[in-house]
């Protein structure tokens, strides 16, 4: 082969390893320029579970479980607060088999929240120590009391409690919460076609 | 060329436009206005439901046992602000108990009940005696004390309305007369037989908002209401200038006439008539400079001011093909429905179905034992005719006539397929939140779906799901937050723990010295 052979050669490996250098450094530089901070999967999963921090599921609050369905050391059906729907929500986003609710980890049962009789209290701070929310309000020998709106409804206060002077109660939802039914079959007016005067 | 929003919300009136889709329906409400509007009788007893706003039920101010006058505050609500219910008549508070509520939910509430004792004997009564130079601020907040809410079915507080509108400066005041779902007339006949209660409760509004013209929209085939009320302003327009109060230069009130179609009457499609524009969602008409009243909340605002009589009762229309004499009648507020039936001749054999409302938006009641309420503006009693079979519902075939007729422009076939399938985010992607619930697509739908039931059920849901999603934030929040200070509580404990250690190590470290 002749010298100007070998020049073209040379030109064209050249050039073409100087645009791929020059591209690799474009894209390697726009990754860390433009990087985007990825959902993980244990925060997604952490966004599904109810934040009801009750432990039944055998960990100590959602972002635990969570964790722990993202490693792969929990099943996705531990959550009795969840319930079927948020088994379902679960199965979804994991593309896993939907499971039936594991009954060693509880029922699931209508929201509920814990009421102190504060006739009976004593003062403890027990409850207030175990509620994973802060959402029991009081001091040594002082009247405790549940900020209903915070309350999770988990349960956790009733064991430590010395006196039982805590209850959970559902509460019936408000008029102004009504849920109208979903609609099954219709009525429909007979002279629904005689009601029209003209295309509209 | 296009102006923007706002300046050409400012020309509202001069010329009409067209909203999307809507339905021409007959009417049918010449047969509640063959008799002229008359005062409803005193009921034996007053069912007066504590839940007749938007918003949280009011508490009770009175107790049973006790006596009080009409116009009385009676109970008080603080959702969406605070205002009051009044007594509708003197008497004493037989009890405060459950009852039947006229909700849509069907559920029974807590309601005060009045023995009347016959005399309507009224508190005593302070009205605004020169609005004409009272402070804006002033009248609102007679309004508001005068338990004033939207009658036109919102039933939200017209007092904190009027502030949204004056916060905002609006420009144009809206009186909607358009009252078009078929059967109703409330509004027609109170224009027809108390035109001039209804100019003045506008110019009072006007003076409360600052707004500079006010618009009366009537629809077009209201003949006779169209003329009193035409009347009735040109005497209170001449009055006005005879008295010399008219210097502020800003009482511009104007009758527009528009065509009658269904749903013309809603706040968005009327502003859409009158100025070309869409309200946009999530925004209100105030955005734009205007605000949408209806003419009975205007009468009512015209007692308020000048007789300053509170909302103790409001036109209502009884009519349908199951009743033998239909009429309007103005009945106080707790009125059994009963007892409103009755004095329109009865039912007819045939009754069959008993309608809060008119036959498009109304909800159906249980029992006729329901009270009157604010919100009420109609009793429909349906025959048998009109109610046939329960048809089973069939496929929906993607025939797109649902969108055609649908005035807030959404789809309601997709809307109907989101929900049925729980995708209530997707559902409101699409504009679920805009529907008006006016029941044109389930009008003109062949496959028979229930669409409208299927918009509410999906509201619903959405709304409990985004609360539900709230209540976990926040428990999140307060779950990491207790984590953190737990960890920092831990490890202040462990620092000062080491720090005994170390100042024990130190010491024992220095007594072996001592002793040698």
């Amino acid at each position: 082969m002749s010298e100007q052979t070998w020049l073209a050669l040379a030109w064209a490996v050249l050039s073409i390893s100087a645009l791929g250098i020059a591209m690799g450094l474009g894209l390697g530089w726009a990754a860390r320029r433009f990087r985007v901070e990825a959902d993980p999967v244990v925060e997604q999963i952490n966004q599904l579970l109810p934040q009801t921090q009750c432990g039944q599921c055998g960990y100590p609050g959602c972002r635990p479980y969570a964790t722990a369905i993202a490693a792969g050391e929990a099943e996705i059906n531990q959550c009795p607060p969840g319930g079927s729907a948020g088994i379902k929500a679960l199965a979804d986003l994991l593309g896993r088999e939907v499971l039936e609710l594991n009954p060693q980890n509880g029922q699931e049962k209508p929201k509920a929240v814990a009421v102190i009789d504060e006739q009976v209290c004593i003062g403890c701070t027990l409850c207030i120590q175990a509620c994973p929310v802060d959402a029991i309000l009081g001091a040594a020998k002082q009247m405790h009391t549940v900020i209903e709106s915070a309350c999770t409804g988990c349960d956790l206060c009733l064991p430590p409690c010395p006196v039982d002077c805590i209850s959970m109660v559902v509460r019936p939802p408000a008029i102004t919460g009504w849920q109208p039914a979903r609609p099954a079959m219709r009525v429909v007016a007979a002279s629904r076609n005689a009601m029209r005067a003209g295309a509209g | 060329m296009r102006l923007p929003a706002r300046e050409q919300a400012e020309l509202a009136g001069q010329r009409l436009y067209h909203f999307h889709g809507g339905l021409r329906l007959r009417h049918n409400k010449e047969v509640s206005c063959r008799s002229p509007l008359r005062r409803s009788r005193l009921p034996p007893r007053l069912y007066v439901p504590l839940l007749q706003h938007a918003g949280e039920p009011a508490s009770a101010l009175v107790v049973p046992g006790q006596l009080v006058l009409k116009g009385e505050a009676i109970a008080r609500f603080e959702q969406p602000v605070a205002g009051f219910l009044h007594a509708p008549t003197s008497g004493s508070i037989a009890a405060i108990a459950r009852h039947a509520i006229s909700h849509p939910s069907g559920q029974e509430g807590l309601a005060v009940i009045i023995r009347p004792d016959g005399r309507d004997q009224w508190c005593a009564l302070q009205p605004v005696v020169d609005w004409q130079t009272a402070e804006p601020i002033t009248l609102r907040q007679k309004i508001g004390e005068a338990g004033i809410v939207g009658l036109g079915g919102a039933v939200f507080p017209t007092s904190a309305k009027l502030s949204d509108a004056h916060d905002k400066t609006i420009h144009t005041l809206i009186i909607n007369g358009a009252e078009c779902e078929p059967w109703i007339s409330c509004d027609e006949m109170l224009m027809r037989e108390q035109a001039a209660r209804v100019i003045a409760g506008a110019a009072i509004l006007q003076r409360a908002t600052e707004a500079r013209q006010t618009l009366i929209a009537i629809e077009d085939q209201m003949g006779e209401a169209g003329e009193r009320l035409q009347a009735a302003l040109d005497a209170f327009q001449a009055n006005s200038r005879h008295d010399g109060r008219n210097a502020s230069g800003q009482e511009q009130i104007r009758m527009v006439k528009v065509t009658t179609i269904y749903p013309e009457g809603g706040e968005r499609q009327l502003i859409q008539v009158l100025t070309g524009l869409e309200v946009p969602a999530g925004q209100r008409p105030t955005d734009l400079g205007l605000l949408c009243q209806n003419v009975a909340t205007a009468a009512a605002v015209a007692d308020a001011i000048l007789e300053g009589k509170p909302l103790v009762e409001r036109v209502v229309t009884i009519t349908g093909s199951g009743v033998h004499q239909p009429a309007n009648l103005l009945a106080l507020l707790g009125t059994p429905i009963s007892d409103l039936i009755e004095q329109c001749g009865g039912y007819r054999q045939d009754a069959a179905r008993l309608l809060l409302g008119g036959p498009m938006m109304g909800y159906a009641l249980s029992s006729d034992a329901n009270p009157m309420i604010k919100a009420a503006n109609c009793v429909l009693v349906l025959n048998h005719a009109d109610i046939a079979a329960e048809h089973p519902e069939l496929p929906c075939i993607r025939c797109g006539e649902c969108a055609r007729v649908c005035p807030s422009i959404l789809l309601p076939q997709q809307l109907q397929w989101d929900i049925r399938n729980g995708l209530l985010a997707d559902a409101s992607a699409h504009g679920l939140d805009a529907c008006i619930e006016c029941g044109c697509c389930d009008f003109v739908c062949p496959s028979q779906i229930p669409l409208t039931q299927w918009f509410r059920f999906g509201k619903a849901q959405w709304q409990q799901q985004l609360q539900e999603q709230s209540a976990a934030t926040l428990a999140r929040q307060r779950f990491e937050a207790r984590e953190l200070r737990l960890a920092a509580a831990d490890q202040q404990r462990q620092q000062k723990l080491a720090q005994k250690r170390q100042s024990l190590k130190e010491r024992r470290s220095r007594q072996p010295g001592d002793e040698t």
